[in-house]
């Protein structure tokens, strides 16, 4: 007896072959931009052999050793103000129902995911400069409050996904045991919510790291990231020194995410 | 005190910090872009503090310099085509690309489809700067595929791929992608599909699934991802000012234009909120057609 041959509802042709390119084609560019931060000529596209010299060099360039830590001080401030009041807005927000105005402070929240990021840069660069002519401050705060602003929602979602999922009666049983609503929040609440606030902490910390758009904009001169002096760069002769810069950044934000993934993947269990 | 005043007083009050951040770095910026676009520019940037809806019509006319006459603002209106016709394509092009590869991985077994996902997405959360750059790095004239062309001998002189409207809609296509793989993933992976088998059952061809039964079954996530592309498309600056190098402008570009060498800050912030117009637009379009779907399942 013969067996009729499988047929795979699921399979649509040439969709596998499709999915396949796209991986390929995400990937390759990458790769190849890691590949030739190892060259040892000054070439971008022709291989002569590995080394670590470009390395060596951004290593040794004071630009990028300054841009490396205004980035860093930048992102820490800003994941930082950004984690501790997307908590308090989480707390605010979440195990409630829809109450007087929660519309505005749900728009207000999101603002930065829908308005295009080059108008946000566009009303900082003017805000700013109207604030820097009344106080006669030019210091790292501008940037700080403004990344801080657009990372409020990177960290906000996932404290708040992990506080809709979290048991309210030990919280109740608590404060019926007369917990003060603070030790209540730190004994109880807090141990709970705490890889979700990680989860948002490294988010806001990537996302800061990585924007080029609203730094070009707000920042005083002098104060390049590691992005802007990036973009700067590039009109210029481009060496593989960019390319081990940018490698660097990218096993950051790689190594960031992927164990933001493994957090949020531990909280399902 | 009653209980409500209570709860609503400590839940403004928990909201305070996050949201005067927000007005002093968001919201608040926002609103004074509005105002300048009805100021008149100042001679060095900046703005005089006299009312003018000058900016307004430079948006879309232009005032001749010598004879008053009005015309099209022609530089203005063939950024705003260019804009709206490379987001369209990107997204048309991401459609085609993510939409069979967000059914591939749903279609794998479920274990293995979080890895998948996440393979999409870990790109997307890399620096955009950084993105654009590995595709400039590939195309231009020193580029991989350019030097391997003229050594293979297919070619003797490189390509022109930098600098053309084809590199800043590959780059957007490249680095928007996940965005349309992502919604378009999360509808498949709920599709029921016993209602494909059946549509077998009834000798429909696999086209004819895909078009009469999958494709219906997923739509809100590819008007979702549909939007999630094109709208940050439009407004996008890094990738046409790398890949476009100053020719291929898009908005984005041309706002800035006007606070670096245009010195026309009205102009610029009229811009702006006619691009936040457009997005805010296809965000309504998008709710509604969400909601609509909602409604229709339920």
């Amino acid at each position: 007896m013969t067996k009729p041959r499988a047929f795979d509802v699921r399979r649509q042709s040439g969709f596998a072959f499709v999915a396949l390119c796209c991986f390929v084609l995400l990937y390759l560019p990458i790769i190849l931009l890691v590949v030739f931060s190892f060259n040892a000529g000054q070439s971008i596209a022709i291989w002569e052999g590995f080394s670590w010299r470009w390395y060596v060099s951004a290593w040794q360039n004071e630009k990028v050793q300054d841009a490396t830590v205004l980035s860093l001080i930048i992102a820490t401030c800003a994941s930082l103000v950004a984690t501790s009041v997307a908590v308090m807005a989480a707390l605010a927000t979440t195990r409630t129902g829809t109450f007087r105005g929660s519309a505005l402070v749900f728009g207000m929240i999101n603002q930065p995911l829908m308005i295009p990021e080059i108008v946000t840069a566009v009303a900082l660069l003017i805000f700013f400069a109207m604030v820097k002519v009344a106080t006669g401050y030019t210091g790292l705060w501008y940037l700080i409050i403004a990344h801080s602003a657009f990372c409020i929602p990177f960290a906000y979602m996932p404290i708040r996904a992990r506080l809709q999922g979290m048991d309210l009666s030990l919280e109740q049983a608590a404060a019926d045991l007369y917990g003060t609503p603070w030790r209540v929040f730190r004994m109880v609440t807090l141990p709970q919510l705490w890889p979700g606030v990680l989860a948002g902490a490294m988010l806001a910390f990537v996302i800061s790291l990585d924007n080029v758009i609203i730094t070009e904009f707000a920042k005083s001169a002098g104060q390049d990231t590691l992005p802007t002096y990036m973009l700067g760069q590039l009109r210029r002769v481009v060496t593989p020194e960019i390319n081990a810069i940018s490698t660097v950044l990218l096993a950051i934000s790689v190594a960031l995410v992927v164990a933001f993934y493994l957090l949020s993947k531990s909280k399902k269990q | 005190m009653p209980n409500g005043v209570r709860t609503a007083r400590r839940r403004w009050l928990l909201l305070t910090p996050a949201l005067v951040i927000l007005l002093f770095a968001a919201t608040g910026p926002l609103l004074i872009v509005l105002v300048y676009s009805f100021l008149t520019p100042g001679d060095y940037g900046g703005v005089v503090w006299t009312f003018s809806t000058d900016a307004w019509f430079n948006v879309v006319v232009e005032r001749d310099f010598f004879d008053d006459t009005l015309s099209f603002a022609d530089a203005h209106l063939s950024i705003f085509w260019r804009s709206v016709k490379l987001s369209l394509v990107t997204t048309l092009v991401a459609f085609i690309v993510g939409f069979p590869t967000a059914y591939f991985i749903a279609t794998r077994p479920r274990e293995t489809r979080d890895m998948w996902m996440l393979l999409i997405m870990v790109p997307f959360w890399t620096n955009l700067l950084i993105r654009t750059f590995a595709v400039m790095e590939i195309i231009r004239n020193e580029g991989v595929i350019n030097t391997g062309l003229i050594q293979l001998g297919i070619i003797d002189a490189p390509i022109q791929m930098l600098f053309t409207e084809f590199a800043v809609t590959l780059g957007m296509v490249y680095v928007y992608l996940p965005l349309m793989v992502l919604p378009i993933y999360a509808s498949m992976e709920r599709m029921d599909f016993s209602l494909i088998e059946a549509g077998y059952d009834l000798y429909a061809s696999r086209w004819r699934i895909l078009r009469k039964v999958i494709f219906p079954l997923v739509k809100p996530g590819v008007v979702a991802g549909s939007i999630l592309v094109f709208v940050p498309a439009l407004g996008a600056y890094v990738t046409p000012r790398v890949l476009g190098g100053g020719k291929q402008l898009m908005l984005g570009n041309l706002i800035e234009l006007q606070f670096g060498q245009g010195r026309n800050w009205p102009l610029g912030a009229a811009l702006s909120i006619s691009l936040l117009a457009i997005v805010m637009v296809a965000l309504f379009v998008y709710v509604r057609s969400a909601g609509t779907q909602e409604g229709r399942h339920d």
